[in-house]
């Protein structure tokens, strides 16, 4: 018989609390992992997935403690060994790689030295020895440069390839037993497609054993050969990945697959509000950037010529990768980042491109909600507090008004009125980011700019988040700039798109008409690149030409020309690097810009198009 | 970026030039009077503030004595015949003396100390060090030096509580006659080094790098002083060079209770018989070593950070 690799017996898990309290989150987990093997551990954040994968290092964060059960490595007990053999096995035998590598990967060492560390460090191989192996991994990993990548510091490569380049730091010294920590949440549809790609086929290669934690479903079925469903620290569903994705016998199973956002089609029902008349919002020929603006033309352009209108009550969702900008559309917008050329109008008055020159009522208009609700909301304010600002602020309203207000707006998002008195540390995930959102609503606004509000969280509350955006929408008429990097999310709540790429807009319209054929070869990308909840997804559309020629590239912005050509399956050489396309008009507010004429973009002889039907 | 920085410095020269002018202005009371102090009739006082160039207005004077400077020429004494370099010279080798030592001695420890309690944070050794630096910031210096002095030059009459260094000492003869005011200064600096390094160490302790040199099976050492330390270089430099600043312009305190001729005391005796050129040449000299000790620090953080020295 084969023996596992790993071998969880009736591990638990406490927090511990400041007054000796102590609460367990991790409650008699057992399972083996096989050599070769492929385990996911999926569940909500506080379902203990992460705990558990760190436990298989030996290691507790700090408040952590194991509170019984084996760990058991080949025979060895990770709990109860020496602290020298626990040292000896992490980073050798047993590898781990974390969420984001732009947080884990010192910014002060080269990148060679930090892959090689741990190799040279436990005696597997001479500095010499490891630094060649490395090169081999960087090529393996299909990174640019392998010789000399590893001369770079952290900052100076993409988010994507500092993921691939952790991986290579887990393997460099040969590790049996990887722990994937979330390793592409993080990162954009179309990276995470080439990061897969490589994890898959160097765990295949090497056969290595591995646990990879996520909250995704969808990635999950590509990776892995058995999943584990916990929630609170328990095992709710456990099987090998074809039987609990087409047939999941557990109610949170099937909760989770029911937060996985469908393939985005045009066959969608989305209500406009039924209170009109408020005020509209028109962007025209907005040019922002960084540095010194000179000529209505900054230092570092990000955005050019941008243009469109938000209808009042309406919903306009920005999409595009890291970098194409759309956060920086959404703070020029809001005065924060002052734009360089070009109109914002609300109600057809221009707004002054600085937020310290607006008026109190422009600014009270447009509400910004932030992506991270850990960093935008102030961890020494209460939640009354917190709410409470903008009232007094905009509304000047008297204390005990403010009091009554707040627990409205409480209602309002869904929170229990006695989360008022707490702090921000005392609130889960999705409850910070509903305060988050409740600040905003607070100041009564016209327009809510939402950046990426639900990519921080995970599936299920994302999508409760949605909902009660969408709620919101149709009870105010509040109207939403919606800025995301993920396609699926919007199509389930947006009227219009807007397609970023480099800062220039390459498709927007209606959203049905966006997202149903002809597309810009751009948003093709984007559409093939939402995992679907099927285990032969990643193989089939990494073989498709459009992702093909994507990830074979990064963005690269040239002087002339379209800005998509390097990575554009369908580029016309001598046309797309040459001259800058046309707006092409397709009728019913909807354009693309690109060189090819309507009937040339991509669209109705695809097989992704005949695939959804 | 280095340029501008530089510029920047010079810049804050000059304003520090005029304030430093202003405020001798300000002063009550001119030199023609201390010097002629009772003998004065309201005709000496005049005959000798023409001669002093007294009479001329403020602004006129300021940029003669701007003029001079940028020449190098400090001028001369208003009340010896001597130019105020002779005056400065010793005195300034003297400073630089005792400010050397110091560093020399406190600068290494106290990076030791502060280290150390962060990689024991919470421990016992970290609670002594964390309190033992607070009290030792707390107390003032010339506390410290009055027990120094009555515990080993009075009682235990090891070491001498008048530091003058002469050119005709050996070098140990110099070290023995420094080793209480070094002691002190140390004293005064070290707890706000120590508690700078430890907080900075602790800062950098928290992020998920380091937890990954611990999943990385590094030793906790090394994950303390190659991942950690690299990371808590800007904070660490930017007090030392603070305290370095006030071991040349600060120890007024300790030079007087020592007997100790550094230049912090003649400026101070200038005042008293407001001879505004030394005055004005010791605050130059003061402000001019606080902007290099600052710009170095600045190149210091500027060189560990790879994000500013490797720009994408």
């Amino acid at each position: 018989m084969i023996k596992p690799v790993l071998k969880v017996e009736d591990l638990h898990i406490v927090v511990k609390g400041l007054n000796g309290t102590e609460k367990l989150i991790v409650k008699g987990i057992n399972f083996e992992v096989q050599p070769g093997q492929v385990v996911a551990l999926i569940g909500e954040s506080g379902s203990g997935k992460t705990s558990i994968a760190l436990a298989a290092l030996g290691y507790c964060r700090p408040g952590l403690e194991f509170a019984g059960g084996k760990i058991e490595f080949k025979g060895v007990d990770l709990i109860s060994t020496s602290r020298l053999e626990r040292r000896a096995l992490r980073g050798h035998k047993i590898a781990y790689l974390a969420q984001s590598a732009a947080a884990t990967f010192n910014p002060s060492i080269r990148i060679g030295d930090q892959v090689t560390e741990s190799a040279v460090l436990h005696n597997v191989l001479s500095q010499k020895e490891a630094d060649n192996k490395a090169v081999l991994l960087y090529h393996d990993l299909e990174l640019p440069k392998a010789e000399t990548i590893g001369q770079r510091y952290p900052h100076q490569v993409s988010g994507g390839q500092l993921q691939r380049l952790m991986a290579a730091m887990a393997l460099c010294s040969g590790p049996e037993l990887m722990l994937l920590d979330e390793p592409t949440t993080a990162l954009d549809v179309t990276t995470q497609i080439e990061v897969l790609k490589s994890f898959k086929s160097l765990i295949r290669e090497k056969g290595t054993s591995a646990i990879y934690v996520t909250h995704d479903l969808a990635v999950v079925a590509q990776i892995a050969d058995h999943i584990i469903v916990l929630c609170d620290g328990e095992i709710m569903e456990s099987g090998p990945t074809d039987q609990i994705i087409h047939h999941p016998a557990h109610a949170y199973t099937r909760k989770l697959m029911a937060a996985v956002n469908p393939i985005p089609t045009d066959k969608r029902e989305i209500k406009i509000s039924d209170k009109q008349g408020r005020l509209t919002l028109e962007v025209e020929a907005l040019y922002a950037g960084y540095g010194q603006i000179q000529n209505g033309r900054p230092e570092i352009p990000v955005l050019q010529d941008i243009t469109f209108s938000l209808p009042s009550g309406s919903t306009t969702a920005i999409i595009g990768e890291s970098g194409c900008g759309k956060s920086t559309l959404g703070l020029s917008i809001a005065g924060i980042l002052p734009r360089a050329s070009g109109n914002v109008r609300l109600d057809g008055k221009n707004l002054p491109a600085r937020l310290e020159v607006r008026s109190r009522e422009n600014l009270k208009h447009i509400q910004f909600v932030f992506q991270m609700a850990d960093t935008a909301l102030n961890p020494r304010q209460r939640v009354s507090d917190i709410i409470g600002r903008p009232l007094r602020f905009y509304k000047k309203m008297n204390r005990i008004d403010v009091r009554n207000r707040v627990l409205e707006i409480l209602e309002m998002v869904d929170l229990s009125p006695e989360l008022v008195t707490r702090y921000p540390k005392e609130l889960s995930g999705g409850q910070k980011q509903r305060v988050n959102l409740a600040r905003a609503l607070a100041a009564d606004p016209e327009i809510l700019i939402c950046d990426e509000v639900t990519s921080a969280l995970d599936t299920i509350v994302g999508a409760n988040i949605i909902s009660l955006l969408s709620r919101l929408r149709s009870k105010l008429g509040v109207s939403f700039i919606f800025i995301s990097h993920d396609i699926s999310t919007v199509a389930t709540f947006a009227n219009q798109i807007i397609v970023l790429y480099a800062g220039i807009i390459v498709e927007q319209g209606p959203a049905d008409l966006v997202l149903s054929p002809p597309y810009h070869p751009y948003t093709k990308l984007l559409l093939a690149s939402v995992p679907e909840l099927r285990t032969d997804w990643l193989d089939d559309t990494v073989q498709l030409q459009e992702t093909k020629a994507a990830i074979a590239r990064q963005v690269e912005i040239n002087e002339t020309g379209c800005p998509f050509y390097t990575r554009c399956p369908f580029a016309i050489s001598g046309t797309c690097n040459e001259s800058l396309p046309p707006v092409r008009d397709l009728g019913a507010q909807h354009s693309v810009t690109c060189h090819l004429d309507g009937l040339a973009l991509p669209g109705n002889n695809d097989p992704y198009q005949q695939r959804v039907g | 970026m280095l340029l501008k920085r530089v510029g920047v410095g010079l810049l804050t020269l000059f304003v520090v030039s005029i304030l430093v002018f202003i405020g001798t202005e300000i002063l009550p009371g001119d030199v023609a009077e201390v010097m002629l102090g009772q003998t004065a009739t309201p005709e000496s006082l005049a005959a000798l503030r023409t001669q002093l160039n007294l009479d001329q207005p403020a602004w006129l004077r300021y940029f003669g004595w701007l003029a001079d400077l940028a020449n190098g020429d400090l001028g001369s004494s208003m009340t010896g015949s001597t130019t105020i370099e002779t005056l400065i010279k010793d005195r300034f080798a003297n400073t630089m003396l005792l400010a050397g030592v110091v560093s020399i001695v406190a600068i290494p420890i106290s990076l030791m100390i502060g280290i150390t309690a962060a990689m024991y944070a919470g421990s016992a050794i970290d609670r002594t060090v964390t309190t033992g630096s607070l009290c030792a910031v707390s107390v003032p210096e010339f506390f410290t030096a009055t027990i120094l002095v009555m515990v080993f030059s009075i009682q235990l009459k090891l070491l001498p509580s008048i530091a003058r260094p002469t050119p005709y000492m050996s070098f140990f003869e110099i070290l023995r006659t420094l080793t209480l005011p070094v002691l002190t200064l140390s004293f005064a600096i070290a707890a706000q080094m120590i508690r700078m390094t430890r907080a900075a160490v602790l800062n950098v302790l928290d992020a998920a790098y380091i937890e990954m040199g611990i999943l990385k099976g590094v030793p906790r050492k090394q994950i303390i002083l190659k991942h950690a330390l690299l990371n808590a270089i800007s904070p660490i430099v930017n007090v030392i060079a603070l305290n370095l600043a006030y071991l040349v312009s600060g120890v007024v305190i300790v030079e007087t209770v020592f007997a100790y001729p550094g230049l912090a005391k003649l400026m101070v005796e200038g005042v008293q018989t407001r001879d505004m050129p030394l005055v004005q040449a010791c605050a130059i000299i003061f402000g001019s070593i606080y902007v290099v000790l600052m710009m170095l620090a600045d190149l210091a953080s500027f060189l560990s950070n790879p994000r500013l020295r490797h720009p994408k």
